[in-house]
């Protein structure tokens, strides 16, 4: 029998990298909060080993006890029963030395709690916002000022719909993700647009509730770069397991070269309000708008799902007075799950209009410009 | 004329203690024991149903990816899950515990208020319905957790609506039974009978009912709140309008967090009956037990807002709660250590009531180390909204309440039957529901440490294997659960005559009464000495 060496090769590589693959994504049998990124989430880290070694240590003393007295103070073995029946002083014991063992747990949380509170003094402020679904981010302060985003799921539809093989990311990858320059101190300013979500990335030790007309803040440090990732930790509606968030820290000379081209790319698609698009163009863009935004509720095909999400198809919006559509879009509809879009820059809310009024069988052939989202606001 | 013999009928039944039979026995009787039944078998069914719920949730959470259901269907059944399980499966059953034992532990004939009694359980039907009814509207059931925190709760269809109503008819039944239990506590007491003299499960009851009565109005308040802002154009909630958001979230703690003690004291009670009677020993520390359990209620209404540690709040906030919480630490560990303490020297015997108790503690106070572990704000910020909650909640309201509850069925089932169980399936039943338990949600803590958050339909690929390993469990649990209604159903059938007193050490007055118990109990109160 001949072996095919090289290929023979290629498969014993593979066994044995493959292991090692799977611990460079993540340890699918990690038992503890992952890798601590900050100060804040080394001294989290540190409390819950400190919390946790305690517990131990109790639980074994008190089952010690009772496992003793189940093995050897049994019917079954002749034991007579004692009648004892109570005993102050011990019951102060035990009542006075777990009170201590809590006030030494309360210690050094009572710093963290004062250390997680203090937002003063930041290098940059983002805020993030929680859109359903998906995290706004806009550079307020700091190096980067001006800079403002959406960040979205990146894992395709056919991987959670499990037409294709998952990725090594599976649904901790966003399209942009925050990116942050390492050793400064960030604070991020939380809010929503819709309903509660909550921005949690745990190797920084950070999770806050995004409140709509609220503003909360937290803030990191990030010491080393790499990528960091969470996922909204609030419910907030159908999509809620799809939101992640993905925080890059660079070195401070490669986020100045990320500032600047975010900058000139912010430049070149500024646009003129007045700017007239032609019919097709803004169909072109409105699609993808439509993907990025509505699809998820109405779905791709217009359909919507009976009875919770109405169809765009045939809709008395879509195909009704222009006004109308409009002002649904950018201003929701309270009590429902349609959300404002005011948050979309006026071209791709003109565009996904647009879209909307011309397809799924719709054909108003209306073309509405970014001018008329303008006068809107 | 006719009207004399009539009412010599009616005046003869009465005197002759008769009852209705069949159909109307259940749907007019004002018999306490009748109506205790009536509790827990109700509670079964919705134990059932809940758990059929929570078996989709874990089938769809086998495997990563969307398989079996689609994520609105998911978050319908996450939600329903926790209320179904809440207000039909454990709250009805210690409400049933309370109907058929109170009286015959105090030595009374009945509840104080017979025909509220009636009342109070037949108000359960109406509410489930709406509740499981909700899934077949348009847009189905309410989608927003069991805590259904606006604004998300404020989109929903009408199927938020009828939870709604069905909270405000639960709410109105645990009231009417709370003052019941209180007022029978009171005022019915056999000769002889303090306070003080009362057995632990009356007591933990007594305090539960003032829990409930205390706190089910609240809920009550948030929930109409709710509908007046989702149907009538108030702005309680939505901060676009003046309102605020965060309210609803501490007034639904203020009555959240009581309502996890009035889910775990009863569960103290039974678990102080169970452990004494097997150990052939007196509880150890009773008077300190009846103030643990007083100290514990009344810490319970001042640490709500640690359900909201990551919704924002100033840091003395934080701070107050972190240390009221943490406190709630030292009442409960003093329960635990007199029930080891009363195990101590005790003669044990272990049949499947002091089986479930024992796993009780020793599975609550694992389910009460993650609970100060979530009291540390700062550890909390890590685990909030992630599965180690999950897995802190089911240890104290699986392995706490249920597994009580299991230890009190199985403790007086001779008693309300007078047959003994099958003590072989018994015991059987308990060790596949500790080790499918503990397969379901011991790797729960692993999930929420590194980073699953909860109520999510898909996960990461890290997250597969323990994942996997719960659903596995979990199926195993709910299974193990038929072997349960089995074994009691066999119990009615039949089996061995049950004595008046089948546990040799159990010193309370419902075992002076025959097996089963005559449908009327006391009707000359016992002196007590």
């Amino acid at each position: 029998m001949k072996i095919n060496v090289p290929s023979a090769l290629a498969g014993v590589m593979t066994y044995v990298t493959y292991p090692g693959l799977a611990m460079a994504a993540a340890d699918p049998y990690q038992l503890n909060l992952p890798e601590p990124q900050t100060a804040i989430a080394q001294q989290i880290y540190d409390q819950h080993m400190l919390v946790l070694w305690i517990c131990l240590a109790i639980f074994i003393g008190v089952f010690g006890v009772m496992f003793y007295s189940v093995v050897q103070h049994r019917k079954s073995k002749g034991y007579k029963a004692a009648n004892f029946h109570h005993s102050t002083t011990v019951e102060i014991i035990w009542t006075a030395i777990p009170f201590l063992i809590l006030i030494g747990m309360a210690f050094p949380a009572t710093k963290t709690v004062i250390a997680m509170k203090d937002t003063s003094n930041p290098d940059i402020t983002v805020k993030a916002t929680g859109y359903q679904w998906k995290w706004g981010y806009d550079y307020l302060t700091g190096e980067g000022e001006g800079i403002g985003f959406l960040s979205a799921l990146a894992t395709p539809k056919a991987q959670i719909e499990n037409a294709a093989p998952k990725g090594e990311n599976y649904l901790l990858e966003v399209d942009k993700p925050l990116v942050v320059p390492t050793g400064k101190k960030v604070r991020v300013l939380i809010t929503a647009n819709d309903v509660l979500h909550a921005w949690w990335v745990p190797a920084l030790g950070v999770k806050q509730d995004a409140i709509p007309g609220f503003i909360r803040d937290v803030w990191f440090n990030i010491e080393k770069p790499g990528t960091y990732r969470g996922q909204c930790a609030e419910l907030c509606g159908k999509e809620h397991g799809f939101m992640p968030i993905v925080v890059e820290a660079v070195e401070p000379e490669k986020y100045a070269a990320w500032v600047a081209e975010q900058k000139t790319k912010l430049a070149a698609v500024a646009v003129d309000v007045n700017k007239e698009f032609g019919l097709d163009e803004l169909k072109a863009k409105g699609e993808a708008v439509y993907n990025a935004n509505c699809a998820a509720c109405h779905q791709a095909n217009g359909q919507g799902v009976p009875g919770t999400f109405p169809a765009i198809a045939g809709s008395k919006v879509a195909t009704g007075p222009k006004d109308g559509h409009i002002n649904i879009v950018m201003n929701g509809k309270s009590g429902t799950a349609m959300a404002p879009f005011k948050h979309l820059s006026d071209v791709d809310i003109a565009s996904v209009i647009t879209y909307q009024r011309n397809s799924f069988g719709n054909s108003t052939g209306d073309a509405v410009q970014p001018s008329e989202i303008n006068q809107h606001r | 004329m006719a009207a004399i013999p009539d009412h010599d009928v009616v005046h003869g039944a009465e005197h002759a203690h008769d009852h209705p039979t069949g159909l109307m026995r259940w749907l007019t009787t004002t018999n306490h024991k009748d109506i205790g039944t009536l509790y827990l078998w109700f509670s079964f069914i919705m134990f059932l149903t809940g758990g059929v719920m929570a078996l989709t949730i874990r089938a769809e959470l086998f495997q990563p990816g969307i398989q079996i259901v689609n994520p609105e269907f998911f978050n319908q059944l996450t939600t329903m899950h926790g209320l179904v399980m809440v207000f039909g499966a454990i709250m009805p059953a210690f409400v049933g515990f309370a109907n058929w034992q109170i009286p015959m532990m105090i030595g009374a004939p009945d509840m104080a208020f017979a025909r509220m009694n009636n009342w109070s359980f037949w108000l359960l039907p109406p509410a489930a319905l709406l509740l499981i009814a909700s899934f077949f509207v348009p847009g189905g059931a309410a989608a927003g957790g069991w805590t259904f925190y606006p604004p998300l709760s404020v989109q929903m269809g009408i199927g938020m609506d009828m939870m709604i109503f069905a909270i405000h008819i639960l709410g109105a039944s645990s009231i009417m039974g709370s003052i019941n239990i209180i007022t029978t506590i009171l005022n019915m007491r056999a000769p002889g009978m303090t306070l003080m003299k009362m057995p632990m499960f009356v007591w933990t009851w007594l305090i539960t009912a003032y829990l409930l009565v205390l706190v089910m109005p609240v809920l009550a308040g948030v929930v109409t709140m709710l509908l007046t802002d989702r149907n009538f154009g108030t702005n309680f909630f939505n901060a676009a309008g003046g309102g605020d958001p965060v309210l609803f979230q501490h007034v639904f703690w203020f009555f959240g967090h009581p309502e996890v003690y009035i889910m775990i004291l009863p569960s103290f009670g039974i678990v102080s009956e169970v452990i004494p009677a097997f150990s052939r020993k007196p509880l150890f520390g009773y008077s300190s037990m009846v103030y643990a359990t007083a100290s514990i209620a009344i810490l319970s209404c001042i640490v709500w807002a640690h359900h909201m540690f990551t919704a924002g709040m100033p840091v003395t906030g934080q701070l107050f709660f972190m240390y009221g919480t943490m406190l709630i630490a030292v009442p409960t560990g003093v329960k635990v250590f007199n029930w080891t303490a009363t195990m101590w020297r005790g003669s044990m015997t272990f049949e499947t009531p002091m089986l479930f108790s024992i796993g009780f503690i020793f599975l609550f106070v694992i389910g009460g180390f993650s609970g100060v572990v979530c009291a540390i704000v700062p550890i909390d910020v890590q685990v909030q909204d992630t599965y180690y909650v999950i897995a802190h909640f089911h240890y104290v309201l699986v392995s706490g309440s249920l597994f009580a509850i299991f230890a009190g069925a199985y403790y007086w089932l001779p008693k309300w039957t007078g047959h003994m169980y099958d003590e072989t399936l018994g015991k059987w039943h308990f060790w596949l529901s500790m080790f499918f338990f503990n397969l379901t949600f011991f790797v729960q803590h692993f999930l929420g440490l590194a980073g699953m958050p909860r109520r999510i339909p898909d996960y990461a690929l890290q997250f597969a294997d323990f994942n996997m390993i719960s659903s596995i469990g979990a199926f195993g649990f709910g299974t193990t659960q038929l072997l349960f209604l089995y074994v009691v159903l066999k119990c009615i059938r039949g089996g061995a005559k049950a004595p008046q007193k089948p546990w040799e050490g159990a010193k309370t007055l419902e075992w002076t009464l025959p097996s089963p118990a005559p449908y009327h109990s006391f009707e000359t109160p016992p002196l007590v000495k």
